[in-house]
């Protein structure tokens, strides 16, 4: 059995916070943290990049709305209608489906975008395995120290998790 | 906000286990079974009046509806109208009020989105029965046609096809994407291994990863943003829908903000109205408390007013312009034959919402849910007056009519509500009504500041 990863389980988000200082503080980069609801402590000690997700919907969203304003200005020249000579590129009456389309090309590409950097949907996890983990998404928290982390054989890894720790386990693959 | 204001948003005692089991109770163990199947069977009926009048409908055409010219537009825009504006409180709560941190959106957003969800629903249905021949509905849509035809894309009937379609699969989007968390939860606490994988499919396997967080945080608050001018933008857009017809009576400036603020106004009036009794039967009072109640009533107000202002505007304009075919229009409006109709809506939606400046009339579930019905009521007869005044006299004398719904107009009207609360009782019965991350948060934070 190869295992996964050494999975703690605390009480609070302050007590993870304080093992993860304590994990990086030894120079752990691979792990990970589970929490029921985003915590800003937690967030800052992650080993992660920062979330690409803004520029995304921001570049989606701008081509969003220049394809919908194309779509209205090609329309408009190549089916023209001439009203009394007036212009054919009318862009007032352009404005609200460019915004309309902004906005629904920039969310969706947005959520599309957070199941893809989540790697979602996954329905079957290693961490699933453990029985307290089913607690992640109600009352406790919870890190994971990977076993790809380079000090992972390291016996000190237990005791670096210990304090204020509920449970320990070894998860396997 | 202050400690004390905190507090009240919340129960005291409340802690993350309670908030768990008070809410994820709702869907997994189904409590009250009686009163839900009562009522979701009474509003099952109703749906089912809905399918027979539509049935009716497609098989005899819109004569069947009281319209003809002049009065061409009548429930269906009228209902159209209504249903949309109460959409937009939902959009409100859960995207404005989190932009401008108001704490207290927090307990309520999640019901009112799904209660934005199943108006857009109801008030999507007009335009395609209204168009006589549904069938042809997708001729709205830029698609490549043989002909080499395009949708007019400088009409406002068509800005509103893009407008309401986006409004309805933004919202549906966001919705889903505030509920992933909650479904995960679910997931873990349910009793048997089928509700397990349903709840588990629902969530994509959502684990609360801090790395997922971090996306779904971001995410969260630019949908918010995103939703916040969209949601401005759709009663705009069925503003316009009146505002860019040259009709006395229509052709008014004041038109988008005016229906904006009617919209929101009418939105926190089915808000009360659907919350008042859901929270009572469900025992809910620990999360939506008092507090919550009389910052509705607040709004109820403050929207109210905006929207007595547009009455007054109208007014104002209609004499201002010295426009005579205006002010037949606005003093028709008064005392004409609809005058009955005018005065009702400005009793409901100017006089009732005044009783609210008592702060113990704010405070009390019953006497907010009565002006809530009213607000109800008369923002439903205030689209009735802007639809049908405007319309039923004519600029000659020849072409002057009346207009009622016919019996088929209201099963048509009345199914839709059935429509709206089957969809909502199903909601109650198998989603959490309210936000477990959110509310859970907020407790976990009560208990460490104690």
């Amino acid at each position: 059995m190869k295992p996964h990863g050494l999975l703690a389980m605390y009480p609070t988000a302050e007590l993870l916070a304080d093992a993860m200082r304590r994990l990086r503080a030894a120079g752990y980069s691979h792990f990970e943290a589970y929490t029921p609801y985003p915590d800003e402590e937690v967030d800052d000690l992650l080993p992660a990049k920062p979330t690409p997700i803004g520029w995304v919907v921001l570049i989606a969203g701008l081509l969003g709305g220049a394809g919908a304003y194309f779509m209205q200005w090609y329309a408009a020249h190549d089916y023209a209608i001439n009203v009394g000579g007036r212009p054919l590129h009318s862009w007032p009456s352009f404005v609200p489906i460019t915004f309309e389309l902004t906005v629904l090309t920039g969310s969706f590409v947005g959520a599309f975008a957070l199941f893809v950097l989540a790697r979602l949907p996954r329905l079957d996890h290693p961490l699933f395995q453990s029985p307290q983990f089913l607690r992640a998404s109600q009352d406790r928290f919870f890190v994971c120290v990977l076993a790809s982390e380079p000090h992972y054989a390291q016996p000190n890894t237990r005791d670096l998790l210990s304090d204020g720790a509920e449970n320990i386990e070894e998860v396997n693959l | 906000m202050s400690e004390s204001a905190q507090t009240e948003l919340l129960g005291p005692g409340e802690t993350v286990e309670t908030v768990n089991t008070a809410i994820s109770r709702i869907p997994l163990e189904h409590p009250r079974p009686r009163f839900w199947w009562l009522s979701f069977g009474a509003a099952f009926l109703l749906l089912m009046m809905l399918m027979a009048s539509i049935s009716y409908l497609f098989v005899r055409g819109i004569g069947v509806w009281g319209v003809n010219v002049p009065i061409a537009w009548g429930f269906a825009i009228v209902n159209f109208v209504w249903w949309i504006g109460i959409g937009h409180a939902g959009t409100f709560i859960s995207a404005i009020l989190l932009l401008l941190h108001q704490k207290w959106r927090t307990s309520i957003n999640r019901f009112t989105e799904a209660m934005t969800l199943f108006a857009v629903a109801c008030a999507g249905l007009y335009p395609l029965l209204h168009l006589g021949r549904p069938q042809y509905a997708y001729w709205l849509a830029p698609y490549p046609d043989t002909m080499g035809l395009w949708p007019q894309f400088r009409s406002p009937l068509v800005w509103d096809v893009f407008a309401v379609s986006t409004y309805g699969s933004v919202s549906l989007l966001y919705w889903y994407v505030g509920l992933i968390p909650d479904l995960a939860t679910l997931r873990d606490r349910a009793s048997t291994l089928f509700k397990r994988r349903i709840y588990g499919v629902m969530s994509m396997g959502w684990r609360g990863d801090a790395r997922h967080w971090r996306h779904y945080e971001k995410l969260y608050i630019l949908l918010a943003g995103l939703a916040t001018p969209l949601v401005l933008s759709v009663h705009s857009i069925v503003g316009m829908d009146f505002a860019v017809a040259i009709l006395p009576g229509w052709h008014s400036t004041i038109f988008p903000p005016y229906f904006v603020a009617g919209a929101i106004f009418s939105g926190f009036a089915m808000v009360l109205t659907l919350v008042i009794p859901l929270r009572a039967v469900y025992h809910l009072e620990a999360y939506i408390t008092n507090r919550h109640l009389e910052l509705m009533g607040k709004v109820l107000m403050t929207t109210g007013w905006m929207v007595a202002y547009g009455y007054f505007s109208e007014f104002f304009t209609a004499w201002y312009s010295g426009d005579k075919y205006e002010q037949f229009v606005a003093m028709n409006r008064a005392i004409g034959p609809y005058a009955g109709e005018f005065w009702t809506l400005v009793f409901c939606n100017i006089l009732a919402p005044q009783f609210l400046w008592s702060r113990r009339l704010r405070t009390n579930a019953i006497s907010l849910f009565i002006v809530a019905l009213i607000v109800n009521v008369g923002m439903w007869v205030e689209r009735f007056v802007i639809v049908i005044t405007s319309l039923h006299r004519d600029f000659l004398p020849s072409s002057w009519g009346m207009y009622h719904g016919t019996r088929w107009d209201w099963a048509t009207f009345i199914g839709t509500i059935g429509l709206f609360l089957s969809l909502l009782f199903l909601f109650i019965r198998f989603l959490p009504a309210i936000s477990i991350t959110e509310m859970r948060q907020m407790a976990a934070k009560q208990g460490a500041s104690e």
